[in-house]
């Protein structure tokens, strides 16, 4: 064993000790979700134009967001976790994207 | 050969006597990991990458819905108001709510406390079978009006929309029928990602019964968290699969000028 054995990661500056998260800490987030649901139905009811998907997603990924953060408790987990998460997202919109822009180019000139 | 096994494993007093060497062995801290901690973080990283695997097959889904609302928005637009906007915001409120008691749940196994964990656990379960039963709701409503992708599919409320006896105005813009009939595309699109969701919330409701009886057992309230957190993960991924397809199929396209 040399002396910078560390199994529980503690030594590390990445190391991120456990967390309890608070009733009070979950009560807040169900209320914004709640609050922020009825706000993308108000939303969905007035005209407008094209931004009604927008202001929709918008509002979806925030939910995500804090549903991530906190539901899934990322906010409190270490660097690793974090960028784990991090990376399946971004991988996600790599595909995302590149499949989008092969049906977008493909009738290229055509139109 | 025998000596490269002896060279490797060497036969110890451990070995030997085992049962003078009874180890405790906690479920929180298995004998192949070091530490508690290193096992917690183990169980994470694990299912997470279980979870990245779930946003690249729901991510399909999505994709196919993005391109095909692209190419025949029209048909999207006037099926997407067959869809009942109380009945998914509801929906969305329960779902919400159940995760809220799941992340309770994960509290009251943290802080050892075993009929609240068992509580929260029966009313995630209760709130998960109450989003089911809307959706089955939803479900038959589709199969009365023939809105079932298929043989029996019936386009005609597309082709010819009924007027709205107050305004005296067509309740829906009228499709050609050529995109009336992609207007199965988005129906198709919306049983397979909601009923996919669907099924991702049944087999969830079968591991909370599972979990339930073990919590009961008090398996779970005793130091040994992480089957609920990680199932809590799983749970809360699938409320954030809903928070995309509510706005996406109900919402966007709205259009409050008919």
């Amino acid at each position: 064993m040399s002396e910078f054995h560390d199994p529980s990661n503690v030594l590390n500056p990445e190391h991120a000790d456990h967390q309890i998260i608070t009733p009070v800490t979950y009560g807040m987030v169900f209320l914004t979700l709640l609050i922020f649901t009825g706000i993308t139905v108000g939303a969905a009811y007035v005209d407008l134009g094209i931004f009604n998907p927008v202001v929709a997603l918008a509002i979806a990924s925030f939910k995500a967001v804090v549903v991530i953060l906190f539901f899934m408790h990322v906010k409190y987990q270490s660097n690793l976790i974090k960028l784990t998460v991090a990376a399946g997202f971004f991988t996600f919109l790599v595909l995302i994207t590149m499949t989008m822009s092969d049906y977008i180019s493909r009738a290229w000139g055509l139109w | 050969m025998d000596n490269a096994i002896v060279a490797t494993r060497p036969h110890t007093h451990e070995t030997a006597v085992a049962a003078e060497h009874e180890h405790v062995v906690l479920p929180q801290h298995r004998h192949h990991f070091e530490t508690k901690e290193q096992q917690r973080e183990a169980a994470t990283f694990g299912m997470w990458l279980f979870l990245l695997t779930e946003i690249m097959f729901f991510g399909g889904l999505f994709f196919a819905y993005l391109l095909y609302r692209n190419w025949y928005h029209d048909a999207f637009v006037v099926s997407s108001n067959q869809l009942s906007i109380p009945l998914g915001a509801a929906n969305t409120a329960i779902l919400i709510t159940s995760g809220f008691f799941m992340a309770l749940g994960v509290w009251a196994a943290e802080v050892q406390k075993k009929s609240l964990l068992v509580l929260f656990l029966v009313l995630t379960t209760v709130f998960g079978v109450a989003f089911l039963g809307i959706k089955a709701v939803e479900y038959h409503e589709k199969w009365e009006k023939h809105h079932i992708p298929g043989s029996h599919f019936d386009v005609s409320e597309f082709i010819n929309p009924p007027v709205n006896p107050k305004t005296g105005k067509l309740t829906e813009k009228p499709l050609a029928p050529d995109m009336a009939q992609k207007t199965q595309v988005f129906f198709f699109l919306y049983f397979a990602m909601t009923g996919m969701h669907a099924f991702h919330m049944i087999l969830g409701i079968g591991l909370l019964f599972w979990l339930t009886w073990r919590a009961n057992r008090g398996e779970f309230s005793a130091g040994y968290v992480a089957p609920i957190e990680n199932f809590g993960l799983y749970w809360h991924f699938v409320d954030i699969v809903w928070l995309f397809l509510f706005p996406l199929l109900y919402l966007i396209n709205r259009h409050p000028g008919y």
